[in-house]
């Protein structure tokens, strides 16, 4: 069976990593957590010469990352992530992962100990589809998020929102916020003053 | 001195495709493929090495040489000594896996290889490829380092003792100057060593509490178990091809093992003058050189911003799954090297 993540990227040429990759400067570091098979690291080797590392649990996606020469370590991020010193990368991803890892709050923190700067992107579940879906009685199962309750790797949904929340209790800067639509389009106007309701994802460049 | 290898593959015109394979404590050079059609056995690495395989012949060329110090064809305790005319055997000098990489640097030489693509070994060769990495770092593209560690550790210690009073203690063993070889004592060393080869999860299901030849037990102190008569097989078979004083240099030269000697011990600090790419692979079931071994030499690794590849591979096989565990370590080898090889090339 599939994962949630293969299943998006079936789905949807996923462009909020092609957003990701034009915020990366040439010759950046960058640590990508939750890697997958290595597509938006290798992308960004090749098309910014980025010096790139991605950890990845899954024994199988990390195989392909070899494969297609992004160097990769095999890693839980619900372990700890000590093997990454401080401040040895410019930019540390964490990409449609922060909902599967067991504690959110310390991953964000040891990103930003590791790197200057954090890039995180996550489903939106204050978008008004999951709400509705949760006021007729059901927990939202989503497009990009396919999986029944009981059968998902999302252990932590979270809004927008709640996202800003944590950050300003862990004194976290948010340097951007880039809402998009399910189909990873920039959101229209109107809809841009209510992103929590209207944004299916949402991508946070961070830092300290 | 003498130093026996075997060559497999053709050495590339610019010579940018040569790669150094390092056989574990009891390997030697026959990496793979039959000597003699009467031959019973291949190479150890038989899965490994040849055309369209992980270290793909038909691609590269694979230099496989016996450590110094060992007793497949290279120079070792039990040669001859040219200023006495009779064997080493214990005047044999103690020698370190540095030493054992000097040695291999001679050949490399000798061969006209000026740098390898890629140096690359499990268990004791993982240690042989971390050495070469730190010895002669302009000369080694990239480091694949299996089942090892980067120090070897009181357990695995231990262990060499124990193997080594079991042969010391033998009285045939005759303080090194044997005719005959210690054969019990060798064999019991060898036994011991074989059980830190596998783990609780390999001995249950490939034995069981099965008995061997009865249907009850004996209650006697002879082989009842499986388990008891592979052992006795295993070190039957191991004094029939390996020697007991290369036993007790070989094992003292891993006790002496500690890359971090080249950073006054600290291992965050050894590899900070080198650049190659290096892959790192341990076994979720190795407890003689354990996952957290390899964790911490890539820790080592990713703090002097080497490009580091690990991978943690699920297994049952403990340390002996580095030879067992054939698909998943083809594939990471074939892709590493794959990319080795274009990146040297482009």
């Amino acid at each position: 069976m599939k994962s949630d993540e293969e299943l998006n990227e079936i789905l949807f040429q996923r462009k909020d990593l092609a957003i990701i990759q034009s915020m990366i400067p040439e010759n950046a570091r960058v640590l990508d957590l939750g890697c997958g098979s290595g597509r938006l690291l290798k992308a960004l080797k090749v098309s910014k010469h980025a010096k790139v590392t991605g950890v990845e649990r899954d024994q199988q996606k990390l195989l392909q990352c070899v494969e297609r020469g992004v160097p990769c370590i095999h890693s839980s991020l619900d372990d700890d992530l000590v093997a990454f010193s401080d401040n040895t990368y410019d930019f540390v991803i964490l990409s449609r992962t922060i909902q599967a890892v067991r504690r959110p709050d310390l991953v964000l923190g040891e990103m930003l100990r590791i790197g200057k700067k954090g890039i995180v992107s996550f489903m939106n579940f204050g978008h008004i589809n999951s709400r509705i879906q949760l006021m007729l009685g059901n927990m939202p199962v989503t497009r990009h998020l396919p999986r029944p309750w009981y059968d998902t790797q999302t252990i932590h949904p979270a809004t927008i929102c709640d996202f800003r929340d944590l950050c300003r209790k862990k004194d976290i800067k948010i340097l951007r916020e880039i809402p998009l639509t399910s189909r990873g389009d920039y959101l229209p106007q109107f809809a841009k003053f209510c992103p929590n309701l209207f944004a299916s994802t949402c991508i946070f460049v961070i830092s300290r | 001195m003498t130093i026996r290898y075997e060559t497999y593959g053709t050495l590339s015109e610019n010579g940018d495709n040569a790669i150094l394979v390092e056989h574990a404590l009891t390997g030697d050079a026959h990496l793979a493929g039959y000597h003699t059609p009467e031959d019973k056995k291949p190479g150890w690495w038989e899965a490994m090495v040849g055309p369209g395989k992980a270290f793909d012949t038909n691609r590269y060329f694979i230099v496989c040489s016996n450590i110094i110090g060992g007793c497949s064809g290279s120079t070792g305790p039990r040669s001859i000594n040219p200023d006495t005319g009779r064997r080493y055997n214990m005047d044999f000098p103690v020698i370190t896996i540095a030493d054992m990489v000097r040695a291999q640097k001679r050949l490399t030489d000798h061969l006209g290889i000026r740098k390898w693509l890629c140096v690359a070994g499990g268990s004791m060769g993982g240690m042989l490829a971390l050495q070469w990495a730190i010895s002669y770092p302009d000369s080694v593209n990239s480091i694949i380092a299996i089942a090892t560690t980067s120090r070897v550790s009181p357990q695995s210690i231990a262990f060499n003792w124990v193997g080594r009073e079991a042969i010391m203690g033998d009285p045939t063993w005759m303080n090194g100057n044997y005719e005959q070889q210690p054969m019990r004592g060798l064999a019991i060393a060898r036994m011991l060593a074989h059980i830190t080869y596998l783990s609780d999860e390999s001995m249950r299901k490939k034995f069981g509490r099965h008995l061997q030849d009865s249907t009850d037990y004996s209650f006697e102190f002879d082989k009842d178990f499986q388990v008891e008569s592979y052992l006795e097989y295993q070190g039957t078979r191991f004094v029939e091809r390996f020697d007991a004083d290369s036993y007790l240099y070989i094992t003292r030269a891993l006790d002496y093992f500690d890359i971090s000697d080249t950073a006054h011990g600290d291992l965050s600090q050894t590899f900070a003058n080198i650049h190659m790419p290096f892959m790192v692979i341990s076994f979720s079931s190795d407890w003689l050189f354990p996952a957290y071994q390899s964790q911490e030499l890539v820790k080592a690794l990713l703090k002097c911003g080497i490009d580091t590849t690990y991978c943690n591979i699920e297994s049952s096989y403990g340390h002996d799954a580095f030879l067992l565990e054939t698909e998943t370590l083809g594939s990471l080898i074939t892709s590493f090297l794959t990319n080795r090889y274009v990146e040297v090339k482009a």
